[in-house]
């Protein structure tokens, strides 16, 4: 006991000792969460479209002036031939041709049937939905707000209409920053605890006290706790930190216990710095380490269900995703957060760190041999 | 001479990596309370040697105790009995002289007490009570090597292994380097030391040379002299280490003189 407390006192010394340190906690969430939490959307505005409208109808015109109106699309110019219209789809400068047909309204009031033809720059596949999703609404009010217009003159028969109410629960407002904030708070403890921790050892190494250590008659598991509590208190500082500047920039709604969200996330932590002290093991410099944590942080993050769902992932991917701690603490920070889940909702996931954090902890502690 | 005047009893000694055999096949004896220099070129295989009766690597084959621990199995117990100052300066450059004492003393279960007194002792024998709170990165390299001595024999360890101790260092602190090791060995330290600084040599009480992993000889640095029929440490090294080595024409007294 004595001799661990030797140790955290002087990993406490060294690790505030380094001009980098501050920054990198009081910074790098700071950055993280005011830049991300605001770029990171799938929410798609100023869509530019231009128009090809060969009826001239006041039915076409008020279509094009709903497209107009609406926030989400801006009005790039119009034009009478599709080949001279799609030079900007090349060019950029148009993510959308609104084709109009001749008789378009002629055939609307004769036959109750008309056509409008959309031509979408789908490169992104989501943003193309997106686009089509707005557009086929704006054309479906245009649709809604004719009708009785049109029926009124012609028959006293209404049609049957399902009208469809929405309510959104748990982020009403739809709001993009509610889903993505505890996201990021993930991403940012996952990336100071598993790099510092990383680095830390092999700084040892390349300095050569770590074979000065060797010799002394500190245990492994010692040293080894001795090395991971200052990092398991600083990551879960950051995380509060986080939450704070969450709460106060933001207004995240967080529904429930804070307490559970720091359960959870002392438990995780064990398995991010296990990941990092892993590293440590079979790496020898600083580069290195920092290189194969880097890897290790693309391959969860990106897996791990922050920026897409895993559920829409390929079902062999999602196999994968099941062994990414990430995705489980994600997972279980956005229903703490958002629905208020409590500790019987989540207990699977805790189950899943405590086993991960034995096994990864366990294999670093093999690997850690007290050799130099 | 009895048993229990040995500390270090080395037989067969082999380490090899892969094809490559760093130690071959090595035998000696350190009795208590000497100066043993392990002598040798650079790549002779020292610095594995001294990791192996350390405990930090295992032996391929042979045997060796250490303190009456063997090297194979009581690898902690070696670890307490002894103090090591590697070839790489290995205090912490971000602590001050102070916090890394502190540290040391603590990791080998030393008293608080204990470790203030040693500290304060310390800091005055080394002259350095103005810089006791500075970085150790700020030190001059000297100053540095002498306080690395000071921390690897603050548990006041039976047997002290100085690999390369002396290495950049300018003449004078070297001198002075040498009167610490003498103090302790004074005090019944084991000194087992490596060098290719040869005036060094002529300091220790017997010395082996090592040549390709193996002990070409081990003797009083006298008797290795009138063996050779030299003048100097020197001169033996480079009989052992290099046979076919045409003489300097200069001295080698003037050769050696630092």
């Amino acid at each position: 006991m004595r001799t661990i407390r030797f140790i955290l006192r002087k990993e406490f010394l060294q690790i505030f000792r380094n001009k980098a340190m501050l920054p990198i906690i009081f910074i790098i969430p700071l950055i993280q969460l005011i830049i991300l939490a605001n770029a990171v959307t799938f929410e798609i505005k100023n869509i530019t479209f231009n128009v090809i409208d060969f009826d001239q109808s006041s039915y076409s015109r008020e279509l094009i002036s709903k497209f107009t109106a609406s926030n989400y699309f801006t009005f790039n110019r119009s034009s009478f031939s599709v080949e001279n219209s799609q030079e900007d789809f090349r060019t950029n400068d148009s993510k959308l041709i609104i084709v109009i047909p001749k008789n378009f309204e002629k055939d609307f009031i004769k036959t109750g049937n008309s056509k409008v033809q959309l031509l979408i720059r789908a490169e992104d596949g989501n943003a193309a939905v997106i686009i089509q999703n707005y557009s086929t609404n704006i054309i479906r009010q245009f649709n809604i707000g004719i009708i009785p217009e049109w029926q009124g003159a012609n028959t006293w028969k209404t049609p049957p209409m399902i009208d469809i109410t929405y309510s959104n629960w748990f982020n009403p407002q739809l709001n993009y920053k509610t889903y993505m904030v505890p996201g990021i708070l993930v991403l940012l403890v996952t990336t100071v605890g598993m790099f510092l921790t990383g680095m830390n050892i092999t700084r040892e190494k390349e300095m050569g006290t770590i074979e000065q250590i060797n010799v002394t008659p500190i245990k492994k598991y010692q040293f080894i706790i001795g090395k991971l509590i200052p990092f398991w208190i600083i990551s879960l500082f950051e995380l509060a930190f986080g939450l704070l500047v969450a709460k106060i920039i933001f207004d995240i709604p967080i529904l429930g216990s804070i307490f559970l969200i720091f359960f959870v996330a002392s438990i995780y932590l064990f398995v991010v710095l296990g990941i990092g002290l892993f590293i440590s093991t079979i790496t020898e410099t600083q580069q290195q380490s920092m290189f194969i944590a880097w890897f290790c942080m693309i391959v969860f993050l990106l897996m791990g269900g922050i920026f897409t769902p895993i559920e829409s992932m390929p079902s062999w991917a999602q196999t994968i995703a099941f062994f990414n701690p990430v995705a489980h603490f994600n997972k279980a920070m956005r229903m703490i957060m958002l629905k208020g889940s409590d500790l019987s909702d989540i207990h699977q996931t805790i189950y899943f760190l405590l086993i991960y954090a034995t096994v990864i902890l366990s294999l670093s502690v093999w690997r850690y041999r007290k050799v130099s | 001479m009895s048993t229990d005047s040995i500390i270090i009893k080395a037989e067969d000694l082999t380490k090899r990596f892969g094809k490559f055999t760093a130690v071959d096949s090595i035998s000696f004896e350190v009795k208590k309370g000497e100066i043993f220099g392990f002598l040798g070129a650079n790549g002779a295989g020292k610095t594995t040697a001294i990791k192996m009766l350390c405990g930090l690597w295992k032996p391929t084959t042979g045997k060796a105790n250490v303190a009456g621990f063997d090297v194979y199995k009581q690898t902690e117990q070696i670890k307490k009995t002894v103090g090591y100052m590697s070839q790489k300066f290995s205090l912490y450059d971000d602590l001050t002289v102070k916090e890394n004492v502190s540290f040391y003393g603590g990791v080998y279960g030393l008293s608080n007490n204990s470790i203030k007194e040693k500290s304060e002792y310390l800091i005055k024998k080394l002259e350095i009570e103005k810089e006791k709170d500075e970085l150790i990165k700020s030190l001059p390299l000297g100053w540095k090597q002498k306080l690395a001595f000071s921390v690897a024999v603050l548990h006041d360890p039976l047997l002290v292994f100085l690999d390369e101790p002396t290495g950049g260092v300018d003449p004078i602190t070297r001198r002075q380097f040498w009167n610490m090791i003498y103090e302790s060995a004074s005090n019944g330290v084991t000194i087992f030391v490596t060098t290719h600084y040869m005036d060094e040599a002529e300091y220790c009480d017997r010395v082996s040379m090592m040549v390709d992993g193996k002990i070409a000889a081990l003797d009083t640095p006298r008797n290795l002299k009138n063996r050779f029929n030299v003048k100097s440490m020197h001169d033996v090294f480079v009989k052992l280490a290099r046979p076919d080595y045409v003489p300097n024409p200069i001295p080698s007294n003037q050769i050696t003189t630092l």
